[in-house]
């Protein structure tokens, strides 16, 4: 790993840092708001830079300029996890990129949040030979995308997800939220 | 809870932003966004202070060892941002409770402490399980139109929506 990614990575995380803050994305009263279904302010946030991600690396991928890294689908353990998260997040109010966000604005019980996601990362180590062998291998389908699996051209599903993500937005909008 | 915050920016205007990060980083740097692999690698580096050969032998951490990465500079600098943008703004503020949540359940930082590292343990936990975070899945995955993305986004969401009804259910009408 040389300075240089290492300096990139700082970069971008500077940039993403001062973006969440802007946006309020990173305070749990906008975090639970959303989950309460209350203020969704952070999802207008994180669908804008899907939406916008999307297209410029759908034409990156397509022009050979980045390569893609798709997270493969091991779909037993991507529902639980992704439950067993959801359960966390609404009692600590923080993911994990938006903790550290958090306490550099200052929300100091961010850090205990951030200590236990490390205790949580070291648990899941611990017990990680137990689910290699169990629900890792549920539904394991690799790194499966929605254009290949749907058959059709990465630019239709773009279309349709930027299609229900500005429905979305317009709904939100509407109903003040 | 708060007032008019004008020096916020438009959600659609920062996300979208963050959407040209994304862009330029998978552009120059070649990767993509997560955050919660550099949690098992710090969490490695810290246990390895303690016990260097137990951590050498955990499978887990010989696919996601303790070192020093281009994701563990990226979260760290979302601190070093989030930091900035505040204090320029004028909206840091040192608070170890939230509104919101003392409206709920009272005021005591002891309490929120405790259940912050408690909520931030079970969500890791699932994190690892599921195999990333938001960031991961949604500012990486999804924007590579991934299938883990979506089925893993839908189901934080849809876990998290459930359970903050159940937690917030006779209290914190606002």
């Amino acid at each position: 790993m040389n300075t240089g990614t290492l300096i990139n990575g700082l970069i971008t995380g500077i940039i993403f840092g001062f973006l969440l803050q802007k946006g309020r994305v990173v305070r749990y009263d906008k975090q639970m708001g959303a989950l309460r279904l209350k203020d969704m302010t952070i999802l207008k946030f994180f669908f804008s830079a899907i939406l916008t991600g999307m297209v410029g690396v759908q034409v990156l991928h397509m022009m050979g300029i980045a390569k893609p890294l798709i997270l493969p689908a091991n779909i037993g353990a991507n529902i639980i996890g992704g439950l067993t998260f959801g359960l966390g997040w609404s009692i600590v109010g923080y993911c994990p990129g938006t903790s550290l966000g958090a306490l550099g604005e200052g929300r100091t019980d961010a850090f205990w949040g951030i200590l236990g996601m490390l205790f949580g990362a070291a648990a899941f180590a611990e017990i990680y030979p137990k689910f290699e062998t169990s629900i890792l291998t549920w539904g394991r389908e690799g790194s499966i995308t929605l254009p290949e699996v749907m058959g059709v051209n990465p630019w239709v599903v773009i279309i349709v997800f930027i299609g229900v993500g500005l429905a979305l937005f317009r709904f939100l909008e509407k109903k003040g939220l | 809870m708060e007032t008019t915050d004008n020096k916020a920016w438009s959600p659609y205007v920062a996300g979208s932003l963050t959407g040209l990060v994304i862009i330029v980083s998978a552009w120059i740097a070649g990767n993509y966004f997560g955050a919660s692999t550099c949690f098992v690698r710090v969490s490695g580096f810290i246990e390895q202070l303690f016990s260097p050969s137990k951590v050498a032998t955990m499978d887990y951490f010989k696919w996601f060892g303790p070192k020093v990465d281009w994701q563990v500079m990226m979260v760290l600098g979302i601190l070093i941002g989030a930091f900035i943008s505040s204090l320029a703004d004028g909206s840091f503020k040192v608070k170890a409770v939230p509104d919101m949540w003392a409206e709920r359940f009272g005021p005591s930082p002891v309490k929120r402490s405790a259940f912050a590292f408690l909520g931030g343990i079970i969500l890791m936990f699932g994190a690892r399980m599921a195999g990333g975070c938001p960031s991961g899945y949604g500012l990486g995955a999804m924007v590579q139109l991934a299938v883990s993305g979506l089925i893993v986004v839908m189901c934080f969401f849809a876990g998290g929506i459930a359970f903050a009804q159940i937690i917030y259910r006779g209290g914190g009408n606002k």
